[in-house]
């Protein structure tokens, strides 16, 4: 059965993002087609505002309402604006945020690095970092890059570029996830567990 | 939900509901919610593709295990689509190419090349050990540059596509000791003679030449007793890496990476390709 064309559009558009697959794509376009109009305005709406509604921190980078230059995080006086935590993703920034207890601000690089795929420093935020260090205020830099292979990578770079500035640089710990399992730890989450081990007081 | 290329998957994948294979990581992309697909180099079956569920989450017991660059013994069950794996279990973390950037950048320029030369195409245990011994030797040996540069021409060795270096590649007359050139179209050397009409051809050094035969011809062991200056190093590496372009087709992504992470680690002027 060949399907109208707006259907096979919004399929289309859904079976674009990630982890939804053709069959998920028809399942969501035909629940909004049977679903009360609103939702689908309000989700149309939503839709719309997503790009116009927001812009970037101009010091941070993290998403922010647009019309303003800085984030709710870096124009807080609270916040310690020496202490700057380096992480991936927006996304990464709510997480260290629901922890309720770091006193520092943010830097957000949008992505890692990654020699294979071809991903540089210039496609992500690392001059506007590099440019925030060389200006003076920050006293120390938590790598806070996912414990992966991009990751680590990225914070290796990081290290590398910004020694010269006399920074303190620090990378998040690794070692044993809660609820783990030594059992099942692999030898690189061990070895760092063991390296990175820390006095009991 | 998976799309596939169409290629067909290896005999024993179809007669076995579970299978174990000891692999490289070479790469791994996000897939669905929490899931990786890796793409693996596997002595048994060469390259092959596997889907690790979960993967993402920080509690996964895999995880740690199929990060790229490590060499892993894996449990593999047939999926609908491609193999899943059911477990993990780490043989070698080579955890000084995740600690160190210049070493990381070379693990990635060694798992560049094969993954851009191989194909899902079944078992090769020589390329398969070829890799797993660079990554290792990365990890040990002090000249990174050696490991990467013998590694260079083992593998278009292996790749069936071997250099010639003895014999002008034009003319067929034996290479006399002096400066050549080196032709990617004609696949080898050219006396001086040759490489002067020759479009495209490349001068070569005799010391850089002597060192690209020695590795042909020698094992790890016997190539690793000579010491390469920079730059002869510079020198066999542009070359290599003019060949390597020239036979993909297309540019590889790895040595740019390579060249700036030198730029700052030994205020190196950057390398014309
Ligand atoms: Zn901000
Ligand atoms: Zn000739």
């Amino acid at each position: 059965m060949l399907l109208p064309e707006p259907i096979q559009d919004l399929i289309n558009a859904f079976s674009r993002l990630p982890g939804i697959g053709p069959k998920t794509a028809s399942r969501l376009t035909f629940y909004l087609l049977r679903a009360q109009d609103e939702l689908s305005l309000d989700l149309a709406e939503a839709l719309k505002n997503i790009k116009s509604g927001t812009s970037y921190c101009q010091t941070c980078y993290n998403i922010t309402t647009s019309g303003r230059v800085e984030c709710e995080i870096c124009a807080s006086p609270e916040r310690d604006k020496s202490l700057v935590c380096v992480v991936e993703e927006p996304l990464h920034v709510l997480a260290l945020e629901r922890t309720g207890s770091y006193p520092g601000v943010y830097h957000v690089l949008h992505g890692a690095l990654s020699p294979i795929e071809g991903i540089g420093p210039e496609d992500l935020r690392i001059r506007e970092l590099v440019e925030r260090v060389r200006s003076g205020s920050v006293k120390e830099l938590i790598l806070a890059t996912n414990p992966s292979m991009e990751g680590d990578y990225t914070a290796a770079y990081l290290h590398q570029q910004l020694l010269p500035y006399g920074v303190r640089l620090t990378r998040l710990a690794r070692g044993l996830p809660v609820g783990g399992d030594m059992e099942y730890a692999d030898q690189s989450t061990l070895l760092r567990a063991l390296f990175g081990r820390q006095e009991m007081s | 939900m998976v799309t596939q290329d169409g290629t067909a998957q290896p005999d024993a994948l179809h007669r076995q509901r579970s299978f174990r294979v000891e692999a490289v990581v070479l790469r791994h992309s996000d897939w669905g919610e929490a899931d990786r697909l890796l793409v693996l180099y596997t002595l048994e079956m060469g390259k092959l593709r596997a889907l690790a569920k979960g993967a993402r989450k920080p509690r996964s017991r895999k995880a740690g295990h199929l990060e790229p660059y490590t060499r892993v013994s894996l449990q593999l069950a047939r999926g609908r689509d491609i193999p899943i794996v059911s477990q993990a279990e780490t043989l070698d973390p080579y955890l000084r190419l995740r600690e160190e950037l210049l070493l990381s950048t070379y693990a990635s320029y060694v798992v560049e090349l094969l993954d851009r030369f191989t194909y899902e195409e079944g078992e090769n245990r020589s390329i398969y050990r070829l890799l797993a011994d660079t990554l290792s030797r990365l990890c040990t040996q002090s000249s990174p540059e050696l490991a990467v540069r013998y590694y260079e021409i083992r593998l278009l060795d292996l790749l069936g596509f071997r250099p010639q270096l003895f014999q002008c590649s034009s003319c067929g007359a034996e290479i006399q000791p002096q400066d050549q050139f080196f032709s990617a179209a004609l696949g080898g050397v050219l006396c001086p003679q040759c490489g002067r009409d020759t479009a495209g051809a490349l001068p070569v050094s005799m010391p850089a030449l002597k060192y690209l035969r020695h590795f042909q011809r020698s094992s790890f062991s016997e190539a690793a007793r000579v010491t390469l200056s920079a730059g002869i190093n510079r020198e066999m590496e542009a070359l290599m890496q003019h060949y390597l372009t020239y036979l993909l087709e297309r540019g590889l992504n790895t040595p740019a990476f390579l060249r700036r992470v030198r730029r700052i680690d030994q205020d190196e002027p950057p390398i014309a390709n």
